[in-house]
């Protein structure tokens, strides 16, 4: 099982590039150690702007940073960062379109215990809606570092959310296609097909394992980049499979089944299962616990789909 | 060399293309832009290294209205300037124009888009930052309001301007003490002002936001102390130059009438702004 965080990941590809780019920079707030940042501060002090527990103000500099030319990437927390700073969001990041690239941190459930304040599961419902920013929550360890790298290399506005604790690998290495925007398919099936984002395309790709062994011939989707999104991969399911089920961690309102939905229903109607959290506090405890607690676990989807086959 | 004379009658012409604005968009905020156009006179015409014709030149000093709504005389400022053709003032807050009623970054000449207040010194600490680490020779100014100073996203911006020793960044706040609702002592009590932004670390000058003399030698001088932000209390009267509307909380984003349109220019073309 892998060790290493996506977070940790991010880290070393900042380094690694940071070094021959003066222009990359990180901001926190307060947040270095959370985003395990500390290898970068050590290695790059200079490209390190730290601003205190201040969300906005983290926010507004790294725009001004970004329209001075930096390269900017800012650390913290998913349930400040996309809350506390959603105006400077909106207006500094998407609507300036500065270089902003925001790390949300920590993103989902991965403070379970701590309660809804420090849950975040509205972030991509909230991005979703302001033009100008795309929205990627990458899957494993290997396709974290290619989405940076991605970043890298283009100048829009972007939000990535990933967990804080290491996640089972996806990917054998980081050396496959992987293009923003892009959905890609990680299993082959025409029976029904599942569409994840981030963390969630783990529990994908083992229920359609599961649901091989019975002969069901299951597609998986993984969603990495919520927007902008890959509505042909979509329609192109829906035609051919006729069922999906998508599954994330976050409210079951205004994120990927939502975004899934909408195309669905406006090309192709076909039966749509949105598994998410439901409209409430999400109830305290270990991440993985409240997952499977809300059915966001591979016994649940299993059961689900074999509901919509029936 | 351009005389502070030339700069008085600059900012008189600068009113009467507010006026002209307003009255023929039936809106905008009037009494907020006359109260920053002797700011925004003596910045743009004697201080501000820009290029109109680079207006992307890399070395350039930025500036940023972080009060947004006060963008009339930014605008015919540029135009006047030849950011972009004066001509296109007329189309002020059309539909499909791109002067709307907050400055964005479509204009030529406007770095970011603003509107929203509260973000334009955290902007500005992010590019004097840069200019830091750039080893830039560039300076920053930024115009905020003094209603503005109600949100807290300002006063983070202050801590970390002062933390960052950023003395490539001038702060100038337009003390009008009105705001849309009344007096800003009504509203949200601020004083003592000077005091606060003091204790937050940055050199404080007041001065009289419509002399442009003493203006020009302050935004020339700073950064007064090596080390430290500079922040210019600019007292000035909302409206000024036109007298009915100076002072009056209506005007911060009232619509001349025709008869108030015709006094309005008749009072600043005797002050030097040309033929009506």
């Amino acid at each position: 099982m892998n060790k290493i965080p996506n977070r940790q990941i991010i880290c070393d590809t900042l380094v690694e590039f940071g070094k021959d780019d003066q222009d990359i920079m990180v901001l926190t707030s307060d947040s270095r150690g959370s985003a395990s940042m500390g290898n970068f501060a050590k290695e790059l002090p200079e490209q390190l702007i730290e601003v205190g527990i201040a969300e906005q103000n983290l926010v507004g500099i790294a725009a001004g940073l970004a329209a001075s030319g930096k390269k900017t990437f800012v650390a913290s927390p998913a349930c400040f960062l996309s809350m506390r700073s959603i105006e400077q969001i909106k207006v500094d990041v998407a609507y300036s379109q500065t270089n902003v690239k925001l790390i949300g941190i920590s993103g989902g459930l991965s403070y379970g215990a701590l309660g809804m304040s420090h849950h975040s599961l509205q972030d991509i419902a909230v991005m979703r809606a302001i033009p100008g920013i795309d929205i990627i929550l990458p899957a494993d360890r290997f396709e974290t570092k290619l989405v940076i790298k991605a970043l890298l290399t283009n100048k829009g506005a972007a939000y990535v959310r990933i967990g804080r604790n290491a996640v089972a690998d996806i990917y054998e290495s980081d050396s496959y296609d992987f293009q923003i925007g892009k959905a890609i398919t990680l299993s082959e099936g025409n029976d029904l097909t599942i569409i994840a984002t981030g963390e969630m395309v783990k529990v994908a790709v083992d229920t359609a394992a599961e649901l091989k062994t019975i002969g069901i011939a299951c597609r998986v989707l993984n969603m990495h980049t919520i927007k902008p999104l890959d509505e042909g991969a979509i329609i192109k399911a829906a035609k051919e499979t006729g069922k999906i089920i998508t599954i994330e961690e976050h409210s079951i309102f205004g994120g990927l089944g939502s975004a899934v939905a909408e195309v669905v229903v406006q090309n192709h109607p076909v039966p749509v299962r949105i598994l998410g959290i439901p409209d409430e506090p999400a109830i305290p405890g270990k991440s993985q616990e409240v997952l499977a607690y809300y059915g966001l676990c591979t016994d649940n989807v299993k059961k689900i789909a074999l509901q919509l086959l029936k | 060399m351009v005389t502070i004379e030339d700069l008085k009658a600059k900012a008189t012409q600068i009113r009467k293309d507010v006026i002209e604005m307003v009255y023929r968009a039936k809106t905008g905020h009037t009494g907020s832009s006359l109260s920053n156009t002797d700011i925004l006179t003596t910045l743009y015409y004697s201080i501000l290294n820009v290029d109109p014709e680079n207006p992307d030149l890399e070395n350039r000093d930025r500036f940023i209205l972080s009060k947004g709504h006060a963008v009339e005389s930014y605008y015919a400022i540029l135009g006047d300037k030849g950011f972009f053709p004066k001509e296109e003032l007329k189309t002020f807050s059309e539909f499909g124009s791109r002067l709307i009623g907050h400055p964005n970054n479509k204009v030529p000449g406007v770095e970011m888009n603003t509107g929203a207040l509260g973000h334009g010194l955290s902007i500005s600490v992010g590019m004097a930052l840069a200019a830091k680490k750039n080893q830039g020779s560039y300076r920053v100014f930024t115009l905020m309001g003094d209603g503005e100073q109600a949100e807290g996203s300002i006063w983070e911006a202050a801590m970390s301007a002062a933390h960052y020793k950023l003395d490539n960044l001038v702060a100038i706040i337009d003390r009008n003490k009105l705001q849309i609702s009344g007096t800003t002592d009504f509203v949200m009590e601020l004083e003592p002002l000077e005091d606060k932004w003091k204790a937050f670390g940055w050199e404080v000058i007041a001065v009289d936001g419509h002399d442009i003399e003493k203006m020009q030698q302050i935004f020339a001088a700073a950064p007064i102390t090596k080390g430290k932000p500079t922040l210019v209390m600019a007292y000035t009267t909302k409206g000024k130059g036109v007298c009915y509307m100076e002072n009056v909380p209506h005007w911060h984003h009232g619509v001349p009438t025709v008869e108030e349109y015709e006094q309005a220019l008749e009072e600043l073309c005797d002050k030097g702004g040309g033929q009506p």
